[in-house]
């Protein structure tokens, strides 16, 4: 499974990385954490506000910081899916 | 057994009553914030001249009591305001804004550019993949741009601190000139053809404009949006205290150490070309509004014009040059010349209209 975190480089978007990798850590699923600053990734993959975290290519959520706790159950029901 | 069941069954009548219990806190934390709230001034002369036994006309004391009640107010509004707008706007993101505009007349279109702008919340980082998205949609960039200018310069936070220090008046002429600023933003670059100057990637896309799938829309319950604007105000709280403080700081200083009428007769304050100097400074000046609301307080009882004050004000929340920095990934460096330029001439003519209407409106 492939995680992206989406962002420019600022302080939400490192603190939103962080949380991802703990919460890939913590769920047990076999997870591959990308960060992504590239800008025309960001608009081939319709992020539009940053930070933003996809899973397997389907935006989860834009424009926040997520807490630990969705960005595990997020990656649960990803891997429930698989 | 019989245990299990019954513990299940009340954590089942718990969660069933969570709309009444919400409700009830509501009505219980809003009438100690009422109380709260009414009685700062008291609070803090008290604390000021009785606690601290200051004496009354002394240029510390005063200094002290306008930190301190002001810096609570602030604290208190912010706290108030920002939950209830969060809870209002729960539903709307960049993705519902980008659907909404794509495909709206222009006219209309810079209009609900700019209002749309205002009421987003909006992370300057997320300028650049913000502005990507919605031209690689098709929107003009004439539209792109009145959301863009609007958005730095209004937001919840700096309608609750200026009408919490500068009333409502203040409060109005700030929102329309912030709104008519990206209005007339907008036209003007989709006059001059702004578009030509994107840099070549982003015209590349614009030919073939991907139409996005549009955001589902889904209906949230009184939780969901409660648990929105919590999370809203405490992260909005957790970052903006500090630059209260700061601000309130200060305004306090200018406040109790400079003396009246200091601007009007050390800075020439009144004179005209005061006005596009101002905003020639604040343009690279980096400053959120959170910040500047309170030093401007202090400015204006200075004896600060009020059209300089607002021209400076706004120009240092509109544009900064770790702003410009990032948009140099999208615009040539032709339109970023035609970008600040407009802005200068936008807030120095603003500034000089309010200046000549201070009489009549203030």
């Amino acid at each position: 499974m492939i995680v992206k975190v989406f962002g420019p480089g600022c302080a939400k978007c490192k603190e939103t990385e962080q949380i991802v990798r703990e919460a890939a850590e913590a769920s047990g699923v076999s997870v591959t954490v990308e960060k992504v600053s590239d800008l025309r990734e960001m608009m081939a993959a319709g992020v539009l506000s940053t930070p933003a975290v996809s899973i397997d290519g389907s935006v989860v959520s834009a424009g926040r910081v997520p807490s630990k706790g969705e960005v595990v159950s997020w990656i649960a029901t990803a891997a429930c899916k698989q | 057994m019989n245990d299990t069941n019954s513990r299940a069954k009340t954590r089942g009548l718990w969660n069933d009553a969570w709309l009444p219990r919400y409700g009830a806190a509501i009505v219980v934390l809003a009438s100690l914030w009422w109380t709260a709230y009414s009685c700062i001034q008291r609070l803090s002369s008290w604390l000021v001249y009785d606690a601290l036994a200051l004496p009354r006309d002394s240029h510390l004391g005063s200094a002290l009591e306008f930190f301190l009640y002001d810096t609570v107010k602030i604290l208190l509004l912010l706290i108030a305001l920002i939950y209830v707008i969060s809870w209002l706007r729960a539903s709307l993101n960049a993705e519902r804004v980008r659907d909404f505009l794509s495909g709206k007349k222009r006219g209309l279109g810079y209009a609900l550019g700019a209002a749309f702008g205002a009421i987003t919340p909006f992370c300057s980082c997320s300028s650049v993949p913000l502005f990507l998205g919605f031209t690689s949609a098709g929107i003009p960039i004439g539209i792109t741009m009145s959301f863009l200018i609007t958005s730095p310069i209004i937001n919840e936070i700096a309608v609750v601190l200026l009408w919490g220090l500068l009333g409502w008046k203040f409060t109005v002429a700030y929102v329309a000139i912030g709104i008519t600023a990206g209005m007339l933003g907008g036209l003007f670059m989709d006059a001059l053809r702004a578009g030509r100057w994107l840099q070549p990637f982003v015209l590349e896309s614009m030919k073939t404009p991907i139409r996005p799938l549009t955001a589902t829309r889904q209906k949230l319950s009184v939780r969901q949006r409660h648990n929105f604007a919590w999370g809203e105000m405490t992260s909005i709280f957790r970052r903006v205290w500090k630059w209260v403080i700061v601000g309130v700081g200060i305004g306090a200083a200018l406040h109790g150490l400079v003396p009246a009428n200091w601007f009007a007769e050390n800075l020439g304050a009144g004179q005209w070309w005061t006005v596009p100097v101002a905003v020639f400074v604040g343009i690279p000046l980096y400053s959120n509004v959170t910040g500047i609301v309170p030093v401007m307080e202090g400015l204006l009882t200075k004896g600060m014009p009020i059209g300089t004050t607002m021209a400076f004000c706004m120009s240092a929340v509109a544009a900064s040059i770790p702003e410009v920095i990032m948009l140099r990934q999208v615009m040539t460096v032709r339109l970023q010349a035609t970008f600040l330029g407009y802005l200068w001439g936008m807030f120095t003519l603003t500034g000089w209209l309010l200046n000549a209407l201070q009489g009549v409106l203030f």
